[in-house]
């Protein structure tokens, strides 16, 4: 007899609650054939069965919530009954298998069969051996990779809540692989209504429609997802600064020439004012930060991310180490970035691990904005654009200044107005000293 | 500057150095003759007695280095061949990799040893081999192993202002083998810093050397089999270039790593075990190397020089299956 536990279905989860038994005592239990339905915080899964026979007693009833490892029922193991040869094994596999689909980091398949074998008892448990026995089961055959999963697999569906049974393996033997997770959507409810999409452009009903319904790209979901999530998880603030960036301007125009001649590009206001933002943010750290996994994280590093808009929608790939970066440094990074987002040739490490965003609503003409943070991250910060106006100077003279507005949205349960108000005082402060 | 061979590369590196800095003198066996690779060729009609034949004696040129470097010298040693470069092992790695750290950074050895190193030649037993592993395991002594003109020029350049003992391996195949346009060629390399000269998704390969030149024409044919690979050229070998390693490992998950350096021991251990140490959970597929065979020396006869090396047909071989995997 043989004890089925509780698997540990995704990090960090601790516990499941049996939804329903699909099986009952005596029933034949075939190879993955589900035993159950488990529900975690995270997920909610199927449990298959890892082992061939017949269903024993249900030790835990259903609705009842126990912790990972608490044994679940018992399977007669088919051709196991003859426990003698067996134990005669040094290892047998039905009593050194753990719960093999786990999502959790212990989740490559047992060797099978054993290496080596008794003279004794070969003969014994030949037909379990299951090379010659079912050469038709796709666990049983050697070749088949459907069920090892490398540690960039584990990781991401980790990440990402994926359930790696529902993932098409396109490696040797139908391994998944980590491409194969990175492009896998879930088909989750709520994007079942979106299938119709495929009829793209029809007219919605009948004659004169007054819609059209767009289909969804993959972009465009994860945009859709990313910022409800923002909305729904972070409480927002919003805080605006005016800056003189006169001298700024001055500057920019200076040097845009010979910039452009040497590298072919043109010399943005973007660079200086991310400099300005990078050496601000090492004087309050608790901007350049992520509230992940239940945690706020300040990070030394500023991996300043940048949104770009492209035809197929918002990205914000991240230039790394950028408080490292001159302002043509960050120039030139820019350049390249901007290049490959609107290529559509950006790498998952060109998007991933930003702990800052800088939004250049600017160049969209705009004056002010109220951007949405970019979690996990914990502030965005807009350079809007620079325009001429008559100024108060401090002594009373009346100027035309080039006058900028700065705006901060940040994560309210990660830092408060008291900071990001100081944050923003000491980038006019560094915004306005440039000359 | 148009196009540049490697030793062409060396030599007016070469010749600069000894423009710029009087303290700078070239000792080896035959290099007032240009040396047998004529990296030195015309140096001794214009510096005279900064260029020095040597005894048949590497230990004594090794030694030599170090006593002019300690008493403020430039010195460029050059080994005729890696292989011979053994009987100076006790003064590079028991005396030179030491010199600052015994005297707690009170003394430095700006030295430098150039040596052509490598297979491909037809070169047998003693003109051939690979000897980056045995000085890449010495603290204290700098390896660096170019494989573009642009990088012999700017890294030499970087070895001979480096204060400590720098190991300059030349891939003698490459001397005329490679040229380069230097008008436009890549900014200056540092030493201890690898470059990601190749960018694609599906694997990484990591090369230095001839090796690196192999593997950037197997990746171009692999590209029309629709598989790009991202090519690492190393560049240093000691210090070894974690972060770019890391950053090129963790971008496709799987790795494969070249050298024609025997197997066991060679630095693809190294580079995979700090792959497998910092970004295992990044990997989707064993580490693969492509490497020399464990056999004593690289061949004489071409049928088992071939087999020994590995080449593009190898690389291309070992990547489809990774890619595949």
């Amino acid at each position: 007899m043989t004890i089925v536990k509780m698997p540990q279905l995704g990090e960090s989860v601790t516990e499941g609650t049996i939804i329903q038994w699909f099986k009952q005592p005596g029933d034949a239990v075939k190879l993955d054939e589900p035993l159950c339905e488990i529900e975690t915080e995270k997920v909610t899964a199927e449990l298959p069965s890892e082992f061939e026979g017949t269903m024993g007693r249900i030790l835990v009833p259903q609705g009842e919530t126990v912790e990972v490892g608490v044994p679940l029922c018992e399977i007669e193991v088919a051709g196991a009954a003859a426990t003698a040869p067996a134990a005669a094994l040094p290892a047998a596999p039905a009593t050194a298998a753990p719960a093999r689909w786990s999502g959790g980091p212990m989740a490559i398949p047992p060797e099978e069969p054993p290496v080596v074998l008794p003279v004794a008892a070969t003969a014994a448990v030949t037909s379990a051996a299951p090379v010659a026995a079912a050469p038709k089961s796709p666990r049983t055959n050697p070749e088949d990779r459907s069920r090892y999963y490398s540690p960039a697999v584990m990781r991401l569906a980790t990440e990402r809540g994926i359930d790696l049974s529902q993932v098409t393996g396109s490696g040797i033997g139908g391994r998944i692989t980590r491409k194969d997770v990175e492009a896998f959507i879930p088909a989750t409810p709520a994007a079942a209504p979106m299938a119709p999409a495929a009829a793209v452009g029809a007219a919605a009903s009948g004659t004169g429609a007054a819609y059209q319904v767009v289909a969804l790209s993959p972009t465009r979901k994860t945009i859709a997802e990313h910022l409800t999530r923002s909305n729904v998880e972070a409480p927002q603030a919003w805080t605006m600064v005016e800056c003189d960036v006169t001298g700024l301007v001055a500057r920019r125009t200076r040097e845009k020439e010979r910039f452009e001649q040497q590298e072919g590009f043109s010399l943005t206001l973007l660079p200086y004012f991310t400099a300005a933002v990078c050496e601000t943010l090492r004087d309050y750290p608790m901007l350049n930060a992520r509230w992940e996994g239940g945690e706020l994280r300040h990070y030394t590093a500023l991996n300043v991310a940048i949104a770009v808009a492209t035809e197929t929608g918002l990205v914000t790939p991240v230039v790394r180490d950028a408080g490292d970066l001159s302002v043509f440094g960050l120039a030139k990074r820019f350049d390249d970035l901007t290049r490959r987002a609107h290529a559509r040739k950006l790498r998952i490490e060109d998007i991933d691990g930003g702990t800052f965003t800088v939004n250049n609503t600017g160049s969209f003409g705009s004056i002010a904005s109220k951007p949405i943070v970019n979690v996990p991250q914990v502030a965005i910060v807009t350079m809007e654009r620079a325009v001429k106006r008559p100024v108060v100077m401090a002594n009373d003279a009346i100027a035309v200044r080039s006058m900028m507005n700065v705006c901060l949205s940040f994560d309210h349960r990660a830092l408060d107005g008291f900071e990001a108000g100081g944050f923003l005082a000491a980038l006019k402060r560094r915004l306005e000293a440039i000359e | 500057m148009a196009l540049m061979t490697v030793i062409e590369a060396v030599r007016s590196t070469l010749d600069e150095a000894l423009a710029e800095d009087d303290r700078v003198f070239i000792l080896g066996e035959d290099v007032e003759a240009g040396g047998v690779f004529r990296a030195t060729e015309g140096l001794k009609a214009r510096y005279g007695e900064r260029i020095i034949d040597s005894p048949l004696s590497e230990s004594s040129i090794i030694g030599v280095s170090i006593g002019a470097a300690h008493y403020g010298l430039r010195p460029i040693a050059e080994i005729q061949f890696a292989d011979f470069i053994h009987a100076g092992f006790d003064q590079l790695c028991s005396e030179a990799s030491r010199w600052s750290y015994r005297t707690r950074g009170d003394a430095w050895l700006p030295m430098v040893v150039r040596t052509p190193w490598g297979g491909g030649v037809h070169g047998g037993q003693h003109h051939s081999q690979s000897i980056e592993a045995f000085y890449s395991h010495m603290p204290g002594i700098k390896v660096v192993a170019p494989a573009f003109p642009a990088d012999y020029r700017s890294l030499l350049k970087a070895a001979i202002a480096d204060p400590n003992p720098v190991l300059f391996l030349e891939h003698k195949r490459t001397y005329r083998l490679i040229r380069q346009e230097m008008d436009g060629a890549p900014a200056e390399t540092r030493i201890g810093r690898a470059r990601i000269t190749r960018r694609g998704n599906d694997l990484t390969i990591f090369a230095y050397g001839l090796m690196l030149h192999e593997s950037l024409v197997a990746a171009e044919t692999l590209s029309g089999e629709g598989i790009e690979a991202t090519v690492v050229d190393l560049l240093t070998l000691n210090p070894i270039d974690h972060e770019t390693i890391l950053e090129a490992a963790k971008a496709t998950g799987k790795v494969l790593i070249v050298h024609e350096d025997v197997l066991t021991g060679g630095l693809g251990g190294e580079i995979a075990a700090i792959i497998a140490e910092h970004a295992f959970e990044y990997l989707d597929a064993p580490i693969r190397r492509v490497a020399g065979p464990d056999i004593p020396a690289m061949p004489f006869h071409h049928a088992m020089e071939d087999f020994f090396m590995p080449n593009r047909d190898k690389i291309a071989t070992a990547a489809r299956e990774l890619a595949a995997y």
